[in-house]
């Protein structure tokens, strides 16, 4: 394999990596917020704090590692996506930075107030959107390219059908995975309301989730010819996904193995956003940048791919143990341990 | 340009609010690792006590760092998009070590913060903060090595504008490093130090008598005062650098106008009609002893550069502000140490207590202040002699709304982290918190 090839690979499976654990952040906030504004809140916001609470600064740092991964193995990409990303992208650095230290500061610093709780709920949905943007702007068409140098249509962004089926599709499914998450974690706490209550939200939000992702191949027959037909080329991959799909919903609904049910959501979303980047290939910005053009030196590169694995044999135990402390402590879980 | 002004601003901001707190999480863990270590040593609760009440703050102020880090990380590319597409082949490699750094810290500090009572075996609990004060100190070592690089940049040839033959390692390792990767931590430490030493003689003041706030003033003014004079030692390593490297960075912070032998250095002063220094004190032949260690050696002066490669010369006040607070915190520690040692009873006096607590807020003035210097000393590049400032911002119009928009950030941040923090240990002073926890067992 050549080295951009597993630079993309790494980079591609770390973002997902963040999208699965910035999801069940993003969501269990909103929960947590939602759960205020109905008066459920004892239902449920033990569970959402105990879990949230040793993770959050984890979660910040694999957005950071992505950022910095791409720029280090594609340096254009900075030239690019941060010439036109600067004001969703600040945007997105404001609400991540409230968020993130609101959460310390209510948490650590006992700044009890339901403004903050609403704040730090409301403002986790609206991140997703900001960074989804990205993705939809990978697409090509959002750009021009003049002498004066590249700037951002945002007419065009606006208008578009596709990006709000993306900023929809990262809503929804933020709040999905989430929920499936938290229904698996309350039941592991023997919290049985909570747990009905999560199962509730998985189920409310399963289907939303999967008919946006639908919606978003056929948006992109019209808007990116090219990229829908290297999709069908991989079709069984998606119906793969659709099938794993199927199966989580069966054993939420059946009440049952709420673990594997998540292992399942996991399996569909990691085929479905592989299929999607493989898809994607070779562009890093249609049409104006591929993996090839982007890639920086090989000296570079082989320079971070050795850091990349030398870091992995720390952060593979340390996470490890992160899980097994906290995630994986039935007496933590239920909260007879602190 | 305008969005070259503004990106520079908005660069500015984010780094001075940032680096209150990166350094703040830079130098505490230490401190927290060494009261936890003297507290299980001479089985002492107070100093058990000490690292947990630090490590409450320091997770307040670990939270902002966090989130103004990632800050600084997007805005490097949102802001300086062609620096980074050019510069990120050569020094992509300590980013990412850095990450890996933060990574580490933000794991451990995670499991240390929640396990305090998970342990019989309080050492094993102070394991744990072993990763967490590596992982910050690396990432300072990796984040100023990147920092080094722009100011000397190497390990790789340039072609058409491109950088080919990168060898990331001779990039890391560039000349200066050693000395900036040593002052960063050294005055880290220092600062951490003199912050806690702050509010301890802040407490002392306010009527609480205890011994607590007695232990924890010695060991911070001990351990600052060994930083402070390390972080001398290598701000004279400093000067040797840059007068072998970035001689005009040098003669601009001293106001060497002409390039002489026995050369004097030149303390103060006001710089009026462009060269003439004005309520100055010269010392005779120090600045060729701070350049190359020789009283009678030769110092380049600015009339050797270029106008347009001379940095803007009011880096000389802000290289006396941090000088001076350099020495005056290393002597207020020092007479602190001399005065409890020999039991004097003036270091608990009010007038002392009032000058220990100014040495926190000073130190970080000082932090500020060497950045600003060092930042400001490389003008007019962003990677000396190869990429002009001008050159490198972003050709966005927007830059000016995202500095008003951050402006408010960290305006809120600041607030309420400082809110936050007063209250925490307002509602909870060591009294009370000593008395709950003998109740409790």
């Amino acid at each position: 394999m050549s080295y951009e090839l597993i630079g993309i690979s790494v980079l591609w499976l770390f973002l997902f990596g963040y999208i699965i654990i910035a999801s069940i952040d993003f969501g269990a906030g909103f929960f947590n917020a939602y759960s205020l504004l109905t008066r459920k809140n004892h239902i449920i916001s033990n569970i959402i704090q105990r879990y949230l609470s040793p993770v959050w600064e984890v979660t910040n740092v694999f957005l950071v590692f992505f950022f910095v991964g791409i720029v280090g193995f594609f340096p254009s990409t900075a030239y690019y996506y941060g010439t036109v990303l600067l004001v969703p992208a600040s945007l997105g650095i404001i609400l991540l930075a409230i968020r993130g230290s609101y959460y310390a500061f209510t948490t650590y610093g006992k700044l009890k107030s339901h403004f903050w709780t609403y704040l730090y709920g409301f403002s986790g949905l609206l991140i997703p959107a900001s960074l989804s943007i990205v993705l939809t702007i990978s697409e090509g068409g959002f750009i021009d390219n003049t002498s004066a140098g590249l700037s951002l249509d945002y007419v065009a962004l606006f208008f578009s059908p596709l990006t709000w089926s993306i900023v929809t599709l990262s809503l929804t499914s933020v709040l999905y995975i989430s929920a499936v998450f938290l229904t698996w974690y309350a039941n592991e706490a023997k919290d049985e309301q909570a747990t009905a209550l999560l199962r509730k939200y998985a189920l409310i939000w399963a289907f939303p989730a999967i008919i946006t992702a639908g919606g978003i191949i056929v948006e992109l027959r019209v808007h990116n010819e090219l990229h829908f037909q290297n999709m069908l080329n991989v079709w069984w991959m998606f119906l793969l996904s659709g099938i794993l799909f199927a199966a989580t919903v069966y054993l939420i609904w059946k009440k049952r193995n709420y673990g594997v049910a998540f292992l399942l959501l996991i399996g569909q979303f990691l085929i479905a956003f592989f299929a999607y980047g493989i898809s994607h290939y070779p562009y890093l910005l249609y049409p104006y940048l591929t993996i090839a053009e982007g890639f920086t030196n090989e000296g570079m590169a082989i320079a971070l791919i050795i850091a990349f694995i030398a870091g992995f044999c720390l952060l593979l135990p340390s996470l490890y143990l992160l899980l097994r402390l906290f995630l994986f402590n039935k007496n933590y879980v239920q909260g007879k341990i602190k | 340009m305008d969005s070259v002004f503004y990106s520079r601003v908005l660069t500015e901001l984010t780094l001075t609010f940032h680096i209150i707190y990166a350094t703040i999480g830079v130098g505490i863990p230490l401190f927290i690792f060494m009261a936890q270590w003297m507290g299980i040593k001479k089985q002492d609760e107070h100093y058990i006590l000490m690292a947990r009440r630090w490590t409450r703050g320091y997770i307040i102020t670990v939270a902002v760092g966090v989130v103004t880090g990632t800050a600084i990380g997007l805005q490097l590319n949102l802001l300086w998009p062609t620096f980074m597409q050019l510069a990120g082949k050569a020094i992509a490699l300590p980013l990412f070590m850095e990450t890996f750094a933060f990574f580490f810290e933000a794991i451990f500090l995670g499991i240390y913060l929640y396990t305090w009572d998970r342990f019989k075996d309080q050492k094993k609990h102070m394991l744990l903060l072993i990763p967490v004060a590596i992982g910050a100190s690396c990432s300072a070592v990796f984040i100023t090595m990147v920092n080094s690089f722009m100011n000397a940049p190497q390990g790789f040839e340039m072609m058409n504008g491109e950088f080919i033959n990168v060898q990331p390692l001779v990039a890391m390792f560039n000349p200066a490093m050693p000395t900036k990767v040593a002052h960063v931590l050294a005055t880290a430490y220092m600062t951490a130090a003199f912050i806690l030493a702050s509010i301890g003689a802040y407490r002392i003041i306010k009527g609480s008598n205890h011994i607590y706030h007695k232990k924890a003033l010695l060991l911070t003014i001990k351990v600052g005062l060994v930083f402070a004079i390390a972080s001398a030692i290598i701000g004279d390593f400093s000067g040797k650098y840059l007068a072998a490297y970035q001689p005009e960075k040098l003669a601009a912070m001293e106001w060497h106008f002409e390039t002489e032998e026995e050369a004097s250095l030149t303390l103060f002063g006001v710089l009026t009609n462009g060269d003439e220094i004005k309520y100055s004190i010269e010392i005779p032949y120090a600045l060729s002893i701070l350049a190359h260690g020789n009283p009678t050696s030769k110092v380049l002066g600015l009339d050797q550069f270029p106008k347009e490669d001379v940095p803007p010369l009011y880096i000389h006040y802000l290289f006396n502000i941090m000088v001076m607070i350099g020495m005056f915190v290393a002597l207020v520690a020092l007479i602190y140490i001399v005065g409890n040692w020999l039991r004097k009873k003036f270091v608990y006096k009010k007038f002392f207590l009032w000058t220990l607590v100014t040495t926190g807020p000073l130190c970080m003035l000082a932090i500020e202040a060497g950045w600003w210097l060092a930042e400001v000393g490389r003008q007019p590049w962003v990677l000396r002699g190869i990429l002009r400032t001008e050159d490198a911002a972003t050709t966005s119009n927007d830059v000016d709304i995202m500095l008003y928009l951050f402006i408010g950030l960290y305006l809120l941040l600041g607030i309420a982290s400082v809110i936050v923090l007063i209250r925490m240990f307002k509602a909870n002073p060591i009294e009370r918190e000593l008395r709950d926890r003998e109740g409790g067992e």
